[in-house]
């Protein structure tokens, strides 16, 4: 077929040849060379700097393959499935927008029955999570089905063209919450949906952000390992519909944790256990200007726009007040969030 | 303004990658077609579309109602707007045997034509627009050649669609931009001969 | 005004010179250049509505059907699983007899999930008693939106505008959008009779026994059949203001004394029309009946079109597994008593958004020469790209 000749040619011209049968592929990139379980496969369509694959890659790897893994509508779905091709290395399954809990509870029950154990797992964007799927999600953590939800949070509609979510930050700009004349982009406030989790007294509730993956995996082999319902929120910047740069991925998605808007906490029954504290706090305007989805509340001369700026600021403030993002003198166990380590330790440094 | 004068009608296919604005292309160029008193149609080859992504588009002008709703199988011409996809033989597939192809590229046409057994003319449409509008986008420069080697719209035309989108300073340079682009291929070459007048022509 | 303008772009300001009080919608591809237009205006001061961006379908549905309950002029729009997640409250809707206004942009239904054109999703939803109305092209998508606002308060009964995903919504052609003064005296303020109002209270949508059920859905029927006039009606008010038609409830051109008819609904009119002139010459000349009320069915005027046809030839953009066509299946149903009733050749095509190629008239007239032709095909299938079990 004409199609495979032509792809014949541009492997020769820019790929390298498939391995022979039965000969080991040399790897050639650091990561082909590392023993990383590679649930999820490159060779997806995700956009350049996509956070969401980044994110998905993480949690995958830290998964294992012993899982099975039901996915709503939406970015990472669309672009790791184009049919005939897929690039999921587990059982995976997608049905509708507002149901990958439901499919995962019956897939949990289904594995219930018939006394295995292979971990179910549930993925969706923040559409899926905070909107539409919200009905099906509080129902699957109430039955406290053993599922890892996943919620991969970019933050808008970004496969149907960047529309506004509940998760959507207050102010951002996206083409159903556009800034105007008689707006300053979304009116509402980004759903605090931990609380919500929190009050369903599930074993274990997390934040994570692609900045801080080391974080985020321990948090997948944690709530991997608990019998019982768990569920991450994983900050994941949008190159395309945060209008950044797509080699700024990391860079937004950790100024969005030092300044406080994305706090990166976990909740054990509805309890905070542990939070990551912020070395270097930013003010917002930090995070704010590498994004053109707030270009419009980084005009000099407009009052609304310093109002906004304002609004941020103090919500990020209330969020490092609430959480105790600013630390309180006492060393987490774990030192992996930390961007230093001294010799001696944090305390012998004289740092908190 | 004199009745608009068509041997039928035209259709196109524009080819591009995501994020260089060839579906933009595409409604400037029905735009355009618009303001030389011309019935248009352009739509993008639907699907999700992602920076970097092959992107096709495709435009039908006439001086009569178009009712056709199928993708454009034979244009009578084609605007490339990344020259990474002359890689695909295939990209010519359908072009009408007399049409040709417009490329951004800074490569030789004779070359293009060769490769591809067409009429093709090589514009270094993003050093154009680099240069003007500082941004790596295309679309405008290519549009305006176009119009030059054909004459099949004043370049007027398309200096009124882009003032219907652009304002301020972007559009200043828009405009200079199309009028160097326009200049900067042979009047004409492409220049399609009328074969009928209207009633009151 | 003329101007050049996407379809989805001009659904929007025909919208919002309708002035909808409140719009409610939830981003599904191919509507959110609708939705996102609409978005703008308000962002712009250029429209004053109540825009309630909600959390799925079904609550947009839900609060159109709240909002035009409360005497509020209501929008929403959709397509695809979009509409089939909001089918329990279409059916709340209608029976509720509440004046409503949709766009559907018409998108095949998963699974397998397809983003592209067909009409699974509106006649998945063909008994919930809305009115289905399907425009050919932009003109009458923007024509038949405004028109559909009067039609609902008239009838009471919630309108269905479907256009075709993409293919309409996405395309950008040259529409003449009529001006705001001269949309205001085409529209009469919104009024709901049995709105709730503590002034005169009312209460809606209870629990009804077996002894008044019959009545009740009589009653929807009865509604329905009585607005095909409504639809004429008003089309022809439509044109005696601005001078253009949509077609009633169906039209018929091309050569009258054809033996052979086609009838189709939504964008492939279009492609039929060109096919046709193009090569009528050879394939045959054929009568083609464009389709523009599915719901209400237009049983008398079908009949009408189709006399004297041997043939006819029925366009399904949709299918019934295990059926056949839908449109074709309605089609033979109400020409069942008919004597010298065509020959009906159904067939679905573009399903998924397969395109339509031009050639498809000089296709599907050959094809009725066969006389071991099945009753009803998917005609543009591939059976290669099936294993033979399949087939």
């Amino acid at each position: 077929m004409q199609d495979e000749q032509r792809l014949a040619e541009l492997r020769q011209k820019f790929g390298r040849q498939p391995a022979a049968p039965g000969e080991a592929q040399t790897p050639v990139t650091p990561r082909e060379a590392q023993p990383r379980f590679r649930g999820l496969e490159s060779g997806h369509r995700a956009c350049q700097g996509c956070g969401e694959a980044l994110a998905a890659r993480l949690v995958m790897e830290s998964a294992g393959p012993d899982v099975m893994v039901a996915n709503a509508t939406g970015c990472l779905e669309v672009f790791t499935t184009p049919w005939p091709q897929s690039a999921w290395r587990v059982p995976w399954i997608h049905s509708l927008f507002e149901n990958a809990p439901a499919v995962a509870s019956g897939m949990e029950a289904a594995m219930k029955a018939k006394g295995r154990n292979t971990k179910v797992l549930a993925f969706g964007g923040d559409g899926g999570t905070y909107d539409i799927g919200f009905q099906a999600l509080s129902g699957m953590l109430e039955r406290y089905h053993n599922i890892l939800y996943v919620c991969y949070d970019n933050e808008a509609y970004m496969n149907t063209g960047i529309q506004r979510s509940s998760s959507t930050p207050h102010a951002a700009t996206t083409t159903t919450s556009p800034a105007g004349k008689e707006r300053m982009g979304k009116r509402h406030l980004k759903k605090d949906l931990l609380s919500i989790i929190a009050a369903h007294h599930i074993p274990y509730a997390a934040s994570a952000s692609v900045a801080y993956p080391q974080d985020l995996q321990r948090k997948v082999r944690y709530a991997m390992g608990i019998e019982g319902p768990t569920f991450l929120v994983v900050h994941s910047p949008c190159p395309l519909g945060w209008r950044h740069g797509s080699a700024l991925t990391i860079e937004v998605a950790r100024r969005a944790v030092d300044c406080g808007l994305f706090p990166i906490v976990e909740l054990e029954r509805g309890a905070l256990s542990n939070v990551m504290p912020i070395r270097q706090p930013r003010p917002v305007s930090d995070y704010l200007q590498l994004q053109g989805r707030f270009s419009h509340l980084m005009k000099p001369d407009d009052p609304r726009a310093a109002e906004e700026r304002d609004h941020l600021q103090a919500l990020a403030d209330y969020n490092i007040e609430v959480f105790g993002l600013g630390g309180d003198g006492r060393d987490p166990a774990d030192t992996a969030a930390q961007s230093y380590v001294g010799r001696g330790g944090p305390a012998a440094a004289g740092r908190n | 303004m004199l009745a608009p004068i068509l041997p039928g009608m035209i259709e196109f296919r524009i080819h591009g990658r995501g994020g260089q604005g060839s579906v933009a292309a595409a409604y400037l160029l029905a735009a355009a077609a618009f303001e030389a008193g011309f019935l248009c149609q352009a739509f993008p080859a639907f699907g999700a579309e992602r920076r970097g992504a092959p992107v096709t588009a495709f435009v039908r002008i006439d001086a009569v109602p178009i009712h056709l709703r199928s993708q454009v199988q034979a244009p009578d011409y084609l605007i490339v707007q990344d020259e990474t996809l002359l890689i695909d033989p295939t990209l010519t597939r359908g072009l009408k045997s007399g049409g040709a192809m417009l490329v951004n590229s800074a490569r030789d046409s004779a070359e293009i034509a060769r490769t591809f057994g067409c009429r093709a003319m090589a514009v270094p449409a993003t050093a154009m627009a680099m240069d003007t509008i500082g941004k790596p986008i295309p679309n405008t420069a290519l549009l305006a050649a176009f119009i030059g080697l054909t004459g099949i719209l004043p370049l007027e035309a398309l200096a009124t669609a882009l003032k219907g989108r652009f304002g301020g300073d972007i559009l200043d340079r828009n405009l200079a931009l199309i009028e160097t682009a326009a200049k900067s291929v042979p009047a004409g070459a492409w220049a399609i001969a009328p074969q009928k007048e209207t009633a009151d022509a | 005004m003329r101007e050049a303008l996407e379809g989805s772009q001009a659904i929007a300001r025909a919208v919002a010179l309708c002035k909808p009080d409140v719009v409610s919608a939830y981003p599904i591809t191919p509507q959110t250049h609708i939705v996102e237009n609409l978005s703008k205006l308000v962002a712009e001061g250029d429209l004053h509505t109540e825009f309630v961006s909600v959390e799925s379908e079904f609550s947009a549905a839900s609060v159109v059907l709240g909002a035009a309950a409360a005497g509020a002029r209501a929008y929403t729009a959709t397509a695809s699983q979009g509409v089939l997640l909001m089918a329990e409250v279409l059916f709340n809707i209608a029976g509720m007899r509440i004046p409503l206004v949709m766009t559907v942009a018409n998108r095949a239904v998963s699974a397998p999930l397809s983003i592209w054109n067909d009409h699974g999703d509106s006649m998945a939803v063909r008994d919930s008693g809305w009115i289905q109305l399907h425009a050919a092209d932009n003109q009458e998508a923007v024509d038949t939106t405004i028109q559909a606002f009067r039609i609902a308060q008239d009838t009471e009964l919630p309108v269905m505008v479907c256009m075709d995903g993409f293919i309409l919504t996405h395309t950008m052609e040259v529409i003449d959008m009529p001006d705001a003064a001269a949309i205001d005296a085409f529209l009469p303020p919104f009024a709901f009779s049995r709105q709730l109002d503590p002034g005169d209270p009312k209460t809606l949508g209870t629990l009804v026994s077996p002894d008044f059920f019959a009545e009740i859905r009589h009653s929807h029927h009865s509604a329905m059949v009585q607005a095909l006039s409504v639809i004429t009606d008003t089309d022809s008010a439509w044109h005696d203001a601005f001078g253009r038609s949509c077609g009633g409830l169906l039209t018929v051109e091309g050569d009258e004394t054809a033996r052979v008819g086609i009838v189709a609904m939504g964008s492939t009119v279009g492609t039929l029309r060109t096919g046709m002139a193009h090569s009528a010459a050879e394939a045959g000349p054929a009568r083609l009946i464009k389709l523009r009320a599915f719901r209400p069915f237009p049983t008398d005027a079908l009949r009408k079109a189709v006399a004297g046809l041997d043939h006819l030839i029925v366009i399904d953009r949709a299918i019934s597994p295990g059926l056949g066509g839908i449109l074709g299946t309605e089609i033979a149903a109400v020409l069942a008593d008919v004597p010298d009733a065509p020959r009906i050749h159904n067939h679905a095509l573009g399903l998924g958004g397969r395109d339509i190629p031009e050639t498809i008239y000089a296709d599907l007239m050959a094809a009725i020469k066969d006389p071991d032709a099945p009753a009803f095909s998917v005609f543009d299938v591939d059976l290669n790209k099936l294993a033979p079990e399949d087939r």
